[in-house]
Formats: structure tokens, C-alpha cells, sequence
């Protein structure tokens, strides 16, 4: 097996995986950056909204501190919520001096808009294009670095951990990729991996998330023995367009859009986010700006209650633009206008456009230090794939972008400093025969599965997906959670047999998505698993069986048992320093 | 329960009523010829070419093309369909009802495999064109570590010298319209020189003098006659041409 070395490893070429890399280089060291995809096309490029961080003298830190834990519910680690709001407001300035074309007032200075959830309108936007310019901005500026060695295309197939054994500890000592160009796997080789591979929703059958987040990196952590944190929480965002599940940024009800029932009527102020503001005049955290999760569950009892309008999609509210009027909308929302004519046929200057809950975001993920730091010697989680302790049970929007940046460049830094305690890439190459032979059997094992099987992968994806869709959802109860959890332990069970009908070793999509199905099958048996295992309500995980929150929050811990071939879950105390609402 | 995209019994399935429509893949193996492969699918009015591409690979899983957001912002998803370039998961299918579609990888790119183009030329020349903010050289280093000092000021009227240009996906649909790549296979090209322009027009930036050495050039902007086929063909209103226009009109003084 080809063998390459680097000081450092990132996986993953979104805003985590790029800011890491540039702390890397800035620093002097080499790193290798590896994505399955090119890391201009990552899902970063689909965030419309915004990045927080305060910037008005009407602001403070300890006010976005408590907007982000009251929207947690209970789950936020304060520390880490601290550790995220005191660096935003450097890291998006940071941005600007690397030429992200935010939004401006006449003064000059960065646009602020309101976004749900939080008091103050802190948050940064570039129109609702925020996430398609901090990506192409961050990738831009690794062009002039030559110490960032791209590995495009390149799908990893598993961490290369090296277990002595005895009381030394298990380190991990790079990865083991497909060059999907060449048709040949190679073993990447560093002293520090950082993992910013993204989230899962998209096992989901309606998602907003591209087909690319299919929770690889997570999955990598629980075959390396890692532990992994409240899965089961995956917010729902309320503004989706039916059928595509394609996201209709909050930044709409953050410009003063409104939602509308069958009749025209503002619900929301029926489902405890009221008393009614003015239209056009949207106030923090309440009706149309109040937090994801609550949006998501009025949606769900007007649904009930005959409120919402019949779709072949199932049913619909109308997210209400026309009276912000075509010139601001031109200018604030040009993204949304255009996703709505395009995939909807909706003009949302002269009339409204159906909307319905679609599944968006990955709270939880592979348990991490607010730097990045795993349970895992040498392993660092960044960005959406990581559950530090910032969202809680109900991220606030806005607060994911600025997580990349800040603990995506945290990653970087303590990446460093393991590399170069090691001897950097130097010694990145002095690693155990049994190391790179358990990586190359990997890549034997799985490029053996071309031309075998019975089980075509379309239809297992299509039926993952409508189970979690039917049982998984906004609200659960245990019946339809132990119908989830027998569904996809049947559903893997039937992969142990699926099909792989291209035998190229090139650009061979077909195998990719049949990897990338085996690791959105294990997220979801983690998910699903967590879900049936948290018996109350807490943020974005309702109970109908259980509908208050426990008296003491806590995290739900998962780590994977190889020979049962299913998760073991525990719990953990939220850390001692957090407070906050248990809704 | 409604039936999800992923179907394969129809593309972009759902209860619409559908028909039948035939799918021509132009393929092509990493060392081979290209041929034509035919399929037929059942769509409905909301199927997207991205949609009946997924309805081949149900039917041949080797058939190869990208995707990933099906929201026409990632830029992954551009090929050829019946001669002209397009984004794959925003152009409806409803179109060639009558026609068929025949689908081809982007022309003007070399073919890593069936509807798979190359994409380090683009990502190369970008590199080429520094394109990414350079510092004032006496201003503080644009990637420094360590801590930040407040953002720096830019008016609307500012930014809008340069918001259109930002707007570029790096499909290289342009690419695949331009007829200047035919005769000049170095031509620096409507991205690149686009890109280029951005940071230009941009305050911030001072990388103008380092670049005019690339793009005042027979390959650079002096490559472009001026045919418009890329501005035409971009699908995020993005107008190289423009771009190319300006840069050759400021490049004669």
C-alpha cells in the first residue's frame, strides 16, 4: 500500500476541516487534507443564515452566552459555550481580513440580523449565501499555502489506530484512504488526525442536508472505540420545502417573515410562542424568532389539530414574505427567493410558499474537549461531527458556523502541539507493521465487496430513511421507537448481503455510497438506540410517553460493541458549571 | 406516508402523473472510447436531471457522475444535456419531454470518467490568478495567528463592485460553452479570470499588480473574442464576460 506522510491529518474540507488546516500551516507544519469530495463542494457551502458573534456596543458575551444555554436546554457545557462566544467575534473578523464579502450597513461596518433564539441581532451574514462565501473564502486561502496537500476525492475508510497493548495507551497514527483518481488505497500517515467530517442528517429521508453528510467520520470514531454523545438529538428545522426537504433559511423570519395556517392565521401564538408581534417586526425569541425545536413542535400540533394545508407531501404552513417587498428581498434573500421558484415554482415577492418541517442538524456527535480532543490519543473532532458541549439539546442557528471556526481552528492548534511533541512527520512513518497491515486488510475487505452481493443499496437507503421519517420524528414514543430500532438492525442485517455491482477501482461511486450506507446505518442505530433510551423531553428529543424533562440533565454516551455489533449506552453528568432552562 | 425522492420506480417520485422518457448516458471507462448508453425513465412534472440520473444508476450502478446538494450551490453537479451545459439537480426534465435527453460530460474537459471531468485545471488556475485576498504589503498579515483586531469597514457601494463576481459555484459550465478553449487549450477562461476580477475589485485586496502578470497574457484575458457564451451559460448570473471585457479594456490603458 502507498504510504504518504504529513504533520498533521484533517478529514473533512468544510469550514472545520479548512480552518484547522490553516492553523496548521500557520504555524509552520504540513498537513494533509483529505475529502471525499473537492473541499469547495463540501455541505458548508449549503449554511444560508449566518455566523454569530457579538458586535454591538446593545451586546454583550454573557448575553449570547445565556441565549445559547436557555436554547440547550439543560444540555449546554458552559465552559464550552464561553470558550465559543469570546472567540466568534476575533474569528469572524478574522474572515473579513481574509475577504469574506459580508453584508454591510452604510457605515461600513458588518450587517447583524436577528435569529431565532437569540436576544440581540448578532448575527453576521453575506446575504443568505453565508456558508457558499466563509466556505469559498477559506478555500481560496489555502490556495497560497503549499504546506496544505490536498487529497481530493479521496474517500477514508478507516482511522489507523495503533493499540500496544498492556498499559500504554492506543494512539492513532493516520488514515487509510481510496484514491478514487488512482483506483488504489493509500495509508496517510501523521502523529495528529483531526475529524471534521460533518453531521448525519442525512439518514433522514427528508433532510436538508446534501447526500455527502452521511456521518463517516462518527462512524469511524465508534469502530476506533470512541465514544459518542447525544446522536438522538438531530434538530428539525421548520422551514423546509415540501417533498425536497430543501432549507428555506431562518434568515427569512429573521428579515420579518411570517408563518400562516390554513386560514391565514399566525398559529404559533397558539403553541406558546406568542402574544403576536406585528408583522414585519419580529422581536427576539418569540412567534416566528423563537427557538427550532418549539417551531418544529407547533408545526407538529397544528398538523394535528387540522391547521395546516393538505400537499402530496404531507401537510403544509406558508411562510409569508410579500410584505418585506421584492428590493429587500433582492438584496437580504436573493438564495431563498431563488430556491423557491426554482424547486417550488413560488414567487415569494407576490405570494407565500409552503413550508414543512425537514430534518437539518446534528447536535450530538463524537465527544470532544471544546478543542477538539477526543478519548482517543491523538484524535481531534471539529465542527458538526463533534458534540463538545455547545448546542445542548437545541442549537441555536447561526452558532454552528462560528463552531466551525473557532474549534476547527482550536483542532488545528492542539494538533499541533501533539504533532510536534511527536516528532511531526518525521516519525509520522515509524509506525508498527501490524498498524498499516490492519489498514491495508481494510481496504482489501472493502474493495472485496465489488461485484458481490444481493441486496441493492438504493432501496435500503430509501427504507432507512422512511423509518426514521415515520418513528423517528418530532415527537416519539416507544412503540414507534422499538419499530425503528428492530427496522434498521433488520435494515443492517440486509447489508451484510448488498450489492455492489460496479467493479471499477475508479471513481467508483457506487462502492462510495455503499460505505457511506454502511456508516449512516451505524449512526442510526445509534440514534435510534439513544432516542429509545432517553425517557423524557428535553429540546429537539420529545416524548409523547414522556413528556416532561428529567430533574438532572444528562448525556447519553455510546460507544460500539464490535462482537454484538450494536451500541452500549451510558450516561454522563452535564459539567458542573452548566445551567439553564430544562424545558 | 408519501413516497421519497429515492424511489426507483420513479424519478423524483411522487404521485404526479408520470411518463416515460428516454435517457441517452455518453460513457466513457478512464482509457476508453466514449459510447452511448440508453435508458428509459419515468418521470413527472418535478423531476430534475439529477433525479433521472439517479433512476440510471438504479438500473446500471456503474454509470458515474457527481452530486452532492441539490440546491445548485455546491457546483458539483454540471454535464451536457442534448449539446448544452447544465447544473444536473436545477434543470427539470419536464423540458425534453418531447426530445429525450442525451447527456454527455462537460465539453471541453478532459473525462476521468463517464459524466466525471477533470477539476484541477479550474482549481490550478485559480491558484494561478491568486485568488484569494492579498495583504496591503505593510498590513497586518491576513493569516496571522494569535488574537484579532476589530473588522475593518467597507461600504454596500463597495461591495457591490465585486458581490456578482463572488457569486461563482466553480461549476466550469462556462468551460464547457467557451469555443475559445478549442483553439487556445491553455486559455486562462471565464472562472479563473472572473475570479481574479473579484479580489481586483475588492478594497481590500492589493494583489492587482501580481496578477496583471498572469491575466495580460496571450492565454490570459487577450484568449477571450468576446462571444458570450459563458455569461450566457453561467446558472448563478454570474458575467464573465463582463469581467473579461473590463480587464482587457483597463489592461490597454
Amino acid at each position: 500500500m502507498r504510504t504518504e506522510r504529513s504533520d498533521v491529518v484533517v478529514v473533512g474540507g468544510g469550514a472545520a476541516g479548512l480552518s484547522a488546516a490553516l492553523e496548521v500551516v500557520s504555524r509552520g507544519l504540513t498537513v494533509a487534507l483529505v475529502s471525499k469530495v473537492y473541499p469547495m463542494r463540501s455541505h458548508t457551502v449549503a449554511a444560508e443564515g449566518g455566523a454569530a458573534g457579538v458586535a454591538r456596543d446593545d451586546d454583550s458575551l454573557e448575553q449570547h452566552v445565556a441565549d445559547t444555554v436557555a436554547g440547550g436546554a439543560g444540555l449546554c457545557d458552559e465552559a464550552a459555550v464561553r470558550f465559543v462566544v469570546e472567540r466568534a467575534p476575533g474569528e469572524l473578523a478574522r474572515l473579513e481580513r481574509l475577504g469574506m464579502p459580508w453584508s454591510r450597513d452604510d457605515d461600513g461596518l458588518p450587517s447583524v440580523r436577528r435569529f431565532g433564539g437569540m436576544t440581540r441581532a448578532r448575527t453576521w451574514y453575506a446575504a443568505d449565501r453565508t456558508g457558499f462565501h466563509l466556505l469559498h473564502t477559506l478555500f481560496q486561502t489555502t490556495l497560497q499555502h503549499a504546506a496544505v496537500r490536498r487529497f481530493d476525492e479521496h474517500l477514508v475508510l478507516d482511522l489507523l489506530v495503533d493499540r500496544p497493548g498492556g498499559d500504554a495507551p492506543d494512539r492513532v497514527r493516520g488514515v487509510v484512504a481510496h484514491d478514487q483518481h488512482r483506483g488504489e488505497p493509500v495509508a496517510i500517515l501523521a502523529p495528529a488526525v483531526v475529524l471534521a467530517t460533518g453531521g448525519a442528517a442525512r439518514v433522514f429521508g427528508t433532510s436538508t442536508n446534501a447526500g455527502i453528510v452521511t456521518g463517516d467520520g462518527i462512524a469511524m470514531a465508534l469502530r476506533a472505540g470512541v465514544a459518542v454523545r447525544d446522536l438522538e438529538l438531530v434538530q428539525v428545522h421548520p422551514t423546509g420545502l415540501p417533498g425536497s426537504g430543501i432549507l428555506l433559511s431562518e434568515a427569512a423570519r429573521g428579515e420579518g417573515g411570517v408563518l400562516l395556517d390554513a386560514a391565514g392565521e399566525r398559529y404559533l401564538t397558539d403553541y406558546g410562542l406568542g402574544p403576536v408581534t406585528p408583522v414585519g417586526e419580529p422581536e427576539p425569541r418569540r412567534m416566528e424568532l423563537g427557538p427550532r425545536d418549539r417551531l418544529s413542535h407547533a408545526f407538529w400540533h397544528a398538523e394535528r389539530d387540522g391547521r395546516t394545508l393538505p400537499s402530496r407531501d404531507g401537510g403544509v404552513v406558508l411562510l409569508d414574505l410579500t410584505h418585506l417587498g421584492r428590493a429587500r428581498i433582492d438584496d437580504r434573500l436573493p438564495f431563498v427567493a431563488s430556491l423557491a421558484r426554482r424547486f417550488a415554482g413560488v414567487d415569494v415577492a407576490t405570494e407565500p410558499v409552503p413550508v414543512r418541517p425537514t430534518w437539518h442538524y446534528t447536535m450530538g456527535g463524537i465527544r470532544a474537549s471544546v478543542t477538539g480532543a477526543t478519548a482517543l490519543d491523538g484524535l481531534f473532532a471539529a465542527g458538526e461531527c463533534a458534540s463538545t458541549g455547545l448546542h445542548g439539546a437545541n442549537r441555536l442557528g447561526s452558532n454552528s458556523l462560528v463552531e466551525t471556526l473557532v474549534v476547527g481552528r482550536a483542532s488545528g492548534e492542539q494538533a499541533v502541539r501533539t504533532s510536534l511533541a511527536r516528532g511531526g512527520s518525521e516519525a509520522a512513518g515509524d509506525v508498527a507493521d501490524d498498524v498499516l497491515a490492519t489498514g491495508s486488510d481494510t481496504a482489501d475487505r472493502l474493495l472485496a465487496l465489488r461485484g458481490r452481493g444481493t441486496e441493492p443499496p438504493g432501496p435500503l437507503r430509501a427504507e432507512l430513511g422512511r423509518v426514521l421519517d415515520a418513528d423517528v420524528g418530532i415527537f416519539r414514543d416507544d412503540a414507534g421507537l422499538r419499530r425503528a430500532l428492530a427496522a434498521v438492525v433488520d435494515l443492517r442485517e440486509r447489508y451484510r448481503d448488498v450489492r455492489v455491482a460496479d467493479t471499477s477501482t475508479v471513481l467508483n461511486t457506487g462502492w462510495a455510497q455503499v460505505l457511506e450506507l454502511g456508516a449512516m446505518l451505524q449512526v442510526a442505530h445509534v440514534i435510534v438506540a439513544g432516542a429509545l433510551a432517553r425517557t423524557e423531553s428535553r429540546g429537539a428529543h420529545q416524548r409523547l410517553d414522556f413528556p416532561d424533562a428529567d430533574p438532572l440533565p444528562r448525556h447519553t454516551l455510546a460507544t460500539w460493541d464490535a462482537h454484538a455489533d450494536a451500541p452500549v449506552l451510558a450516561t454522563e453528568p452535564v459539567r458542573e458549571s452548566a445551567a439553564g432552562g430544562t424545558r | 406516508m408519501s413516497p421519497r425522492p429515492d424511489d426507483a420506480s420513479v424519478a423524483g417520485a411522487d404521485d404526479a402523473p408520470s411518463w416515460d422518457v428516454r435517457v441517452t448516458v455518453v460513457r466513457q471507462e478512464p482509457d476508453g472510447e466514449p459510447h452511448e448508453q440508453e435508458h428509459v425513465v419515468a418521470c413527472t412534472e418535478r423531476t430534475t436531471v439529477l433525479d433521472a440520473l439517479d433512476a440510471v444508476k438504479e438500473q446500471d450502478a456503474s454509470v458515474t457522475y457527481r452530486w452532492s446538494c441539490r440546491m445548485g450551490v455546491c457546483g458539483s453537479c454540471g454535464v451536457m444535456v442534448n449539446g448544452r451545459p447544465v447544473l444536473a439537480c436545477e434543470t427539470p426534465v419536464l423540458g425534453y419531454r418531447a426530445t429525450g435527453l442525451t447527456l454527455a460530460p462537460l465539453a471541453r474537459h478532459a473525462v476521468l470518467r463517464d459524466l466525471v471531468v477533470d477539476t484541477d485545471r479550474l482549481v490550478g488556475q485559480l491558484a494561478d490568478v491568486r485568488a484569494w485576498l492579498v495583504a496591503a504589503p505593510d498590513g497586518p498579515g491576513s493569516d496571522e495567528p494569535g488574537p484579532t483586531t476589530g473588522a475593518g469597514r467597507q461600504t454596500p457601494a463597495e461591495l457591490n463592485t465585486y458581490r456578482g463576481l463572488a457569486q461563482c459555484i466553480d461549476c466550469m459550465l462556462c468551460y464547457a460553452a467557451c469555443p475559445q478553449i478549442d483553439l487556445l487549450p491553455d486559455f486562462l477562461g471565464p472562472a479563473a479570470v472572473a475570479a481574479a476580477r473579484r479580489w481586483d475589485l475588492d478594497p481590500r485586496d492589493h494583489g492587482d499588480v501580481l496578477r496583471r502578470a498572469v491575466l495580460d497574457t496571450e492565454d490570459g484575458i487577450w484568449g477571450c473574442v468576446q462571444s458570450g457564451a459563458c455569461t450566457r451559460a453561467c446558472p448563478k448570473g454570474v458575467d464573465p464576460a463582463k469581467a473579461l471585457r473590463d480587464a482587457q479594456r483597463e489592461a490597454m490603458g
